[in-house]
């Protein structure tokens, strides 16, 4: 049996998302920003070729956005979390295995089609996406992950391939993998790079043929496996179903810089209580709670602070009213009067399947009561919507909400959001 | 609060069920509560309601919706305030109105060929009808399939 795989990758999927309802905005660039308009985290092929890098700081192309030069929109992650789920969803008519790798990046196992034209078939897939969601993808073939995210790259790349290439002939592998730089290849990161160009490994292909007890020596048998992977030798199978997260972090900006406690004490309290939400619906729960708060580094005449504090809980919980709990006995030991804070953020670690908790003998805390009241409460937060229930230390307030002033409206789910056709 | 009574059941009558079946079973809920009275009738008639979202929509990923403003089209049913039921999948054939985005907006008119030469119809003696060049910058985005009109505007 040969493998064969398929890797379908939104092009600049933020922004095509955007595009999709305001079609003027094609040929023109585009920047999505993070959360709370700080930085830039999505950039049309206009916007790159601007010269505009992923991660500037939203100032930086202020003017630009000012004078129209630039379209800039806040993130929507409402809009683009339907859409990418309208691509998985289309990709999944054409071959019931798929792995959803990240927001806009998709494997297709496509194992049991070698005897159709797979250049048509990628092309179809291609096109259906396209016209079902409006959102432009291409796709890499090849017989394994590593080549098919190598395929991938250069399908963007090149204006031949036009955003189909089918790697299947040996010719064609090795050829490819001559122009991929090794940097570009999947799982190596900047480290390893250097690592390898300073032993004169410059391009996959060079990758691709060292030899296999060098690469066990320097890079693991990660390193091996993806050695493998690029030799057309699949070790990588698709996950279909993503394993419950290690690790789990809320964290914002805030809209504002905020000096009182009780105002961080709040938004640190919303995360933790977003963290344990998250616990419940993957079924888990954690023991270790960080909370981490920091000033703006930006900003040259405010003092600079940063701090972060790890607690133990003695059960592992996924409960809000112990999370926030704990995450605000943190908060009081690192937080420092006189400080203007930008950004707080609650990671859970250590998490372990909600039926593999360990009692504690002295716990007092009513663990039944609390699991019941959670209950009732995602309840409540199904049927009624967010924050309409919530532990009174998130406060009502909400000083710190984020700032997003470019926002799209929520065209595909909100019904008073919807676009409007003009007929005059 | 209802109450619930244990029910004899005679096994021996039962089909055996297999349970990679019974997995895949969603048991409807029972019309009426289980009492200690007489059990209604129509328990064993009942059916899932009319579900409208499956009537309107026939292909969920590619469906999308938008309101409309403006009269243009007041003649084939399409008002102002009215939402679209817009299927991006299906191609637009003659006769069949489209969304589309023209000019730097989105509108929507009946699409028409005549003579192998594309048309956007208005439906409203009042506009003209657009005839669809090389040069124009003019995409279908997608086929209106249901309109939703609200017979008296609140």
């Amino acid at each position: 049996m040969t493998s064969l795989y398929a890797l379908c990758d939104c092009n600049n999927f933020y922004a095509s998302c955007e595009r999709v309802f305001d079609p003027s905005l094609n040929g023109k660039p585009v920047v999505v920003l993070s959360n709370n308009d700080g930085c830039v985290i999505a950039r049309s092929n206009e916007a790159k070729a601007l010269g505009i890098q992923m991660g500037d700081p939203f100032f930086q192309i202020r003017n630009l956005v000012e004078h129209k030069q630039v379209h800039a929109f806040s993130s929507n992650y409402v809009l683009y979390g339907d859409m990418s789920d309208r691509v998985m969803q289309t990709l999944s008519q054409f071959t019931p295995h798929v792995e959803v790798y990240s927001i806009d990046e998709c494997f297709l196992d496509l194992g049991d089609f070698y005897d159709i034209d797979l250049f048509s078939y990628a092309w179809t897939i291609k096109r259906t996406v396209t016209q079902w969601t409006g959102i432009p993808v291409s796709l890499g073939v090849a017989p394994t992950k590593a080549l098919a995210k190598v395929a991938n790259k250069l399908a963007k790349k090149s204006s031949k391939a036009n955003g189909v290439l089918v790697l299947t002939e040996p010719y064609h592998i090795k050829k490819a993998l001559e122009a991929t730089k090794v940097e570009d290849v999947w799982g190596i990161g900047g480290q390893y790079a250097k690592f390898l160009k300073k032993h004169n490994i410059h391009t996959a292909l060079d990758f691709a043929n060292a030899s296999e007890n060098w690469v066990k020596k320097h890079m693991t048998v990660v390193g091996v496996r993806l050695l493998k992977e690029l030799r057309g030798e699949s070790c990588l199978e698709l996950e279909e179903v993503t394993p419950a997260k290690k690790g789990i972090c809320t964290s914002r900006s805030f809209g504002s810089k905020l000096t009182s406690f009780k105002d961080v004490e709040e938004a640190t309290a919303s995360y933790a209580a977003k963290c344990a939400k998250k616990l419940r619906s993957q079924k888990s729960c954690a023991r270790l709670v960080t909370v981490f708060i920091q000033t703006n580094p930006f900003s040259e005449h405010d003092k600079q602070y940063y701090s972060s504090k790890t607690i133990c809980m003695p059960v592992a919980t996924n409960s809000d009213i112990e999370l926030i709990h704990y995450a605000t006995m943190a908060l009081k030991a690192i937080f420092k009067p006189h400080y203007y804070y930008k950004k707080s953020g609650v990671i859970v670690t250590e998490i372990i399947p909600e039926n593999q908790i360990q009692f504690d003998l002295l716990d007092t805390v009513d663990r039944q009561k609390h699991n019941s009241l959670m209950k009732v409460m995602d309840g409540l937060t199904d049927r009624f919507g967010k924050s309409k229930v919530q532990v009174a230390a998130q406060g009502l307030s909400k000083s710190w909400l984020l700032k997003s002033d470019y926002k799209s409206p929520c065209y595909t789910t909100k019904l008073e959001e919807i676009q409007i056709v003009y007929n005059q | 609060m209802c109450s619930a009574k244990v029910i004899p059941i005679n096994t021996h009558v039962l089909e055996q069920l297999d349970f990679e079946v019974l997995d895949s079973i969603t048991l409807p809920l029972f019309g009426s509560y289980v009492s200690a009275g007489f059990p209604s009738p129509a328990d064993d008639y009942l059916e899932d309601r009319i579900n409208l979202q499956e009537y309107l929509v026939q292909n969920p990923t590619s469906t999308y919706m938008m309101r409309v403003r403006g009269n243009s089209m007041q003649d084939a049913n399409i008002h102002d305030g009215d939402v679209l039921v817009i299927d991006k999948s299906l191609k637009p054939a003659d006769g069949l109105p489209v969304v589309c985005f023209l000019d730097g907006e989105f509108t929507v008119k009946t699409f028409r060929k005549i003579n192998n030469k594309a048309y956007l119809y208005p439906a409203n003696p009042a506009y003209k009808p657009i005839e669809i060049t090389e040069e124009m910058d003019m995409r279908v985005w997608g086929v209106v399939v249901w309109i939703l009109h609200k017979p008296v505007k609140r």
